[in-house]
């Protein structure tokens, strides 16, 4: 089996396996962000450029390093290769740019947005992101468009991450919506208004790594953070049936699949038990959900030290960046009306 | 005049026809190629030391022998017709004028790489090029050079046209790969190389027109023959689309290692600047390398005097050199602004951007819209850095190429002429030919 060592941590692998998936099992701060990949979907990965890293060492046979910083999403290890990611400033600062290409389009709504709590481009600009921005110009727009009566799609928070296009791919019957136009033009669309109503296409909505498709049963109904999220399952002839129930108060404000701590679905769930299914009788509870990430969604009612703990950490981490990058809260992009 | 190989007998009669192609000369080669074995062929070529004449100039002996050859699977031969980038016109004129040569050299290459089925992908734009193509590949089906059993030898090949819907990202060869597929031309990102996993799935070559209309030449004569034209391990000729400021636009065929300064100044070629005014910066290769002020497209940076040559262009690395590219050699004189030149590119590669991957999606727009502040007169000095650091964060960072041929044109235009950006700065230039550029076009304003 090869054995790769990302930033001095070594581990040896299943031939085959990507730096990024590597990375995951070792785990911790070394995994890098990746915005487009999902393990789950084939041929994904690649698009975002978030996850790129150096190989400092090609492999055991080929020392060389590689000329350019390589998707580790996409790139597979080789045996002896020694990988950089945050101890690499040339991966860092790479990954800052990337963060910020991701930003100057973004609206920066999160506000209003149903994904804040949840959004990684939201938790990638914490950690990659500037407090202030260097442009200047104005912003894609594009229509809010009804696809379904399910999904919403908002295209000005969109990344081009493809995700939601290789769900219909590999999860529906038939894909009728893709990528339509080209450069910083380019669009998710059906192109004619058409609806996605495919069974499974709810999944879309889990994919996606920002606000672009959000769930029209939840809209504005509720913070994602002020819900209780509580695993559950029920027999279904389309999907496996195991979900994650958001509660608030005694109401199931929305079914989602249950995600692991890498924001990725462990299951499908079929579009029923996503939008037709939100009464407690139609479930059988489990538990608690167990949220893994660093989110303010782990700050649930359950488990409050230590995720209290990992927020705190949080915090006196960002308030030292904020002191370090000179910028006081108020005369930066936190605000996006000061843009 | 240097020696020809590809474009020396255009004035005579008919050459474009299948008759008057065989007249001078043509399809001798086929019947030297299909008696010798497919392995000799690639053995020949890779003698030549021909390289790609696409632009990237990646030894194409090299690139056939990578091809992999699984047992049952076809093999695709696609050349690359889908000639876009500004300044570069050197396909299209050789197409027009004898698409047999193409045909000939298609036809040896598939049988040396063992191809049944290929394809020459041509870009959209050109479609009277498509017509004079699928004209000629008709006579060569009806005088037997294609189809079944071709010549007796018991060899088939079919050649098809392709027509593109006009994209310059589908010149980049799994962007052209997906377009043929019947996809959206998005790059794909490598490995797989197409050599392994190309057009349905299959191991492809993708070619230049120009390095396939070499290969005829290189059956009849050899590939040592070939070596000895040109210089160093630049072997052969390229064809070089001129334009610009200069007295005799136009393609010529030179043979590599020519003087940039006979070149732009003999009247064998270029023929000077036009009205007589001086040489103020060269882009030698197509829009996408780095662009060289006139002291350094002369003379290197040791004080040698610069060659049409892979090597000599692009000696000094990009500090103070260039690449030799597809060979779209532009001239400006010393009325040029370079900084509006600049803007004229980054809006080409804004435009043309496939929208894939984040850097150049959003990178190429930004870049456009500062340069766009320095045309309109509200730049600031901070811009110039703020465009250097975009280009720097994008170059490199994305799946194919487009990333950095939009990248380096930007940072050589402020490593030379940096004054330049700044005159636009502190005067405040406007320029309303941008605006009506916008207008004209319906785009909004950045």
């Amino acid at each position: 089996m090869p054995k790769v060592t990302i930033d001095g941590k070594s581990i040896e692998v299943p031939e085959g396996t990507t730096i990024l998936n590597a990375a995951r099992m070792i785990g911790g701060d070394i995994v890098p962000p990746a915005m487009c990949y999902y393990s789950k979907l084939k041929t994904s990965g690649g698009y975002c450029r978030t996850c790129l890293v150096k190989v400092s060492k090609g492999s055991e046979k080929d020392p060389r390093p590689m000329p350019k910083l390589v998707p580790s999403c996409r790139q597979t290890v080789m045996d002896g290769m020694e990988v950089e990611n945050i101890t690499s400033p040339e991966v860092v600062e790479a990954r800052a740019g990337i963060t910020e290409f991701l930003l100057i389009n973004h609206p920066l709504d999160c506000p209003i947005c149903d994904q804040a709590g949840e959004c990684h481009l939201q938790d990638l600009g914490y950690e990659h992101g500037k407090m202030k921005t260097r442009y200047e110009f104005k912003r894609r727009e594009f229509e809010k468009i009804d696809i379904g009566d399910k999904i919403k799609l908002h295209m000005t928070r969109c990344i081009l991450c493809y995700r939601c296009v290789k769900v219909a791919d590999q999860l529906c019957s038939c894909r009728n919506h893709g990528v339509i136009n080209r450069g910083d033009v380019a669009e998710i669309s059906t192109y004619i208004e058409n609806v996605v109503d495919k069974d499974m296409s709810g999944n879309m909505i889990d994919v996606c790594p920002v606000g672009a498709l959000t769930d029209k049963t939840f809209r504005f109904k509720s913070r994602v953070w002020f819900t209780k999220p509580v695993d559950a399952h029920r027999t279904c002839d389309k999907c496996s049936g195991k979900v994650r129930l958001w509660y608030k108060g005694e109401e199931v404000l929305r079914v989602t699949a249950r995600k692991d701590k890498y924001g990725e679905v462990e299951d499908w769930i079929c579009n029923s038990c996503r939008f037709d299914h939100k009464k407690t009788s139609d479930w059988v509870l489990e538990t608690p959900s167990h949220v893994d990430h660093h989110s303010v969604i782990s700050a649930n009612h359950y488990e409050t030290e230590k995720a209290l703990e990992n927020l705190r950490s949080d915090i006196e981490k960002h308030q030292k960046h904020l002191k370090e990058s000179k910028f006081a809260l108020g005369q930066g992009v936190m605000n996006p009306n000061n843009q | 005049m240097s020696k020809q190989i590809l474009i020396n007998d255009l004035d005579k009669a008919g050459i474009d026809t299948l008759a008057g192609y065989k007249a001078h000369g043509g399809y001798t080669a086929i019947e030297k190629a299909l008696k010798m074995k497919p392995e000799e062929i690639v053995e020949e070529v890779k003698k030549s030391g021909i390289r790609g004449r696409g632009g990237a100039g990646f030894p194409m002996g090299m690139k056939w022998s990578f091809i992999a050859k699984p047992p049952g699977v076809p093999r695709y031969l696609v050349c690359n017709a889908d000639e876009s980038e500004p300044g570069t016109f050197k396909d299209r004129y050789l197409m027009e004028k004898k698409p047999h040569i193409l045909i000939e050299g298609m036809i040896i290459s598939s049988f040396a790489l063992g191809a049944n089925t290929s394809y020459v992908y041509i870009r959209g734009e050109m479609m009277y090029v498509f017509h004079i193509l699928e004209k000629a590949i008709q006579e060569a089906y009806d005088a037997g050079y294609l189809g079944k059993n071709i010549l007796g030898s018991g060899y088939d090949l079919d050649l098809h046209v392709h027509c593109g819907a006009g994209a310059y990202i589908c010149g980049e060869e799994t962007g052209l790969i997906e377009s043929l597929e019947g996809k959206r031309g998005n790059p794909r990102i490598k490995p797989p190389f197409p050599a392994v996993v190309g057009l349905y799935g299959c191991p492809t070559v993708v070619n230049n027109v120009e390095s396939l209309a070499n290969v005829a030449w290189i059956v009849n004569n050899s590939g040592d023959e070939y070596a000895k034209i040109g210089i160093g391990k630049s072997t052969g000729t390229k064809l070089i689309s001129a334009s610009g400021h200069i007295n005799k636009p136009g393609v010529y065929e030179i043979e590599l290692g020519v003087p940039v300064e006979e070149f732009i100044y003999s009247d064998d070629y270029c023929g000077g600047i036009r009205n007589g005014k001086k040489l103020k910066a060269v882009v030698a290769g197509g829009s996408s390398v780095p662009i060289l002020p006139a002291e350094l497209i002369l003379k290197t940076a040791k004080g040698e005097p610069r060659l049409m040559s892979y090597e000599s262009l692009s000696e000094g690395g990009f500090q103070t050199g260039t690449m030799l590219g597809s060979g779209g050699f532009i001239v400006m004189d010393e009325d040029t602004s370079i900084v509006k030149n600049l803007w004229n590119f980054t809006r080409f590669y804004h435009h043309e951007s496939c929208g894939q991957c984040s850097p150049c999606r959003e990178g190429t727009g930004w870049m456009e819209k500062i340069l766009h502040k320095f045309l309109e007169g509200r730049a600031t000095m901070a811009d110039i850095d703020l465009l250097w650091d975009i280009q720097g964060k994008i170059e490199g960072k994305t799946i194919c190429p487009l990333g950095e041929a939009a990248a380096w044109p930007v940072a050589a235009a402020i490593r030379h002429f940096r004054s330049e950006f700044e005159e636009y700065v502190k005067k405040g230039k406007y320029m309303t030919d941008v605006k009506h550029y916008y207008r004209i076009n319906k785009l909004q304003e950045a």
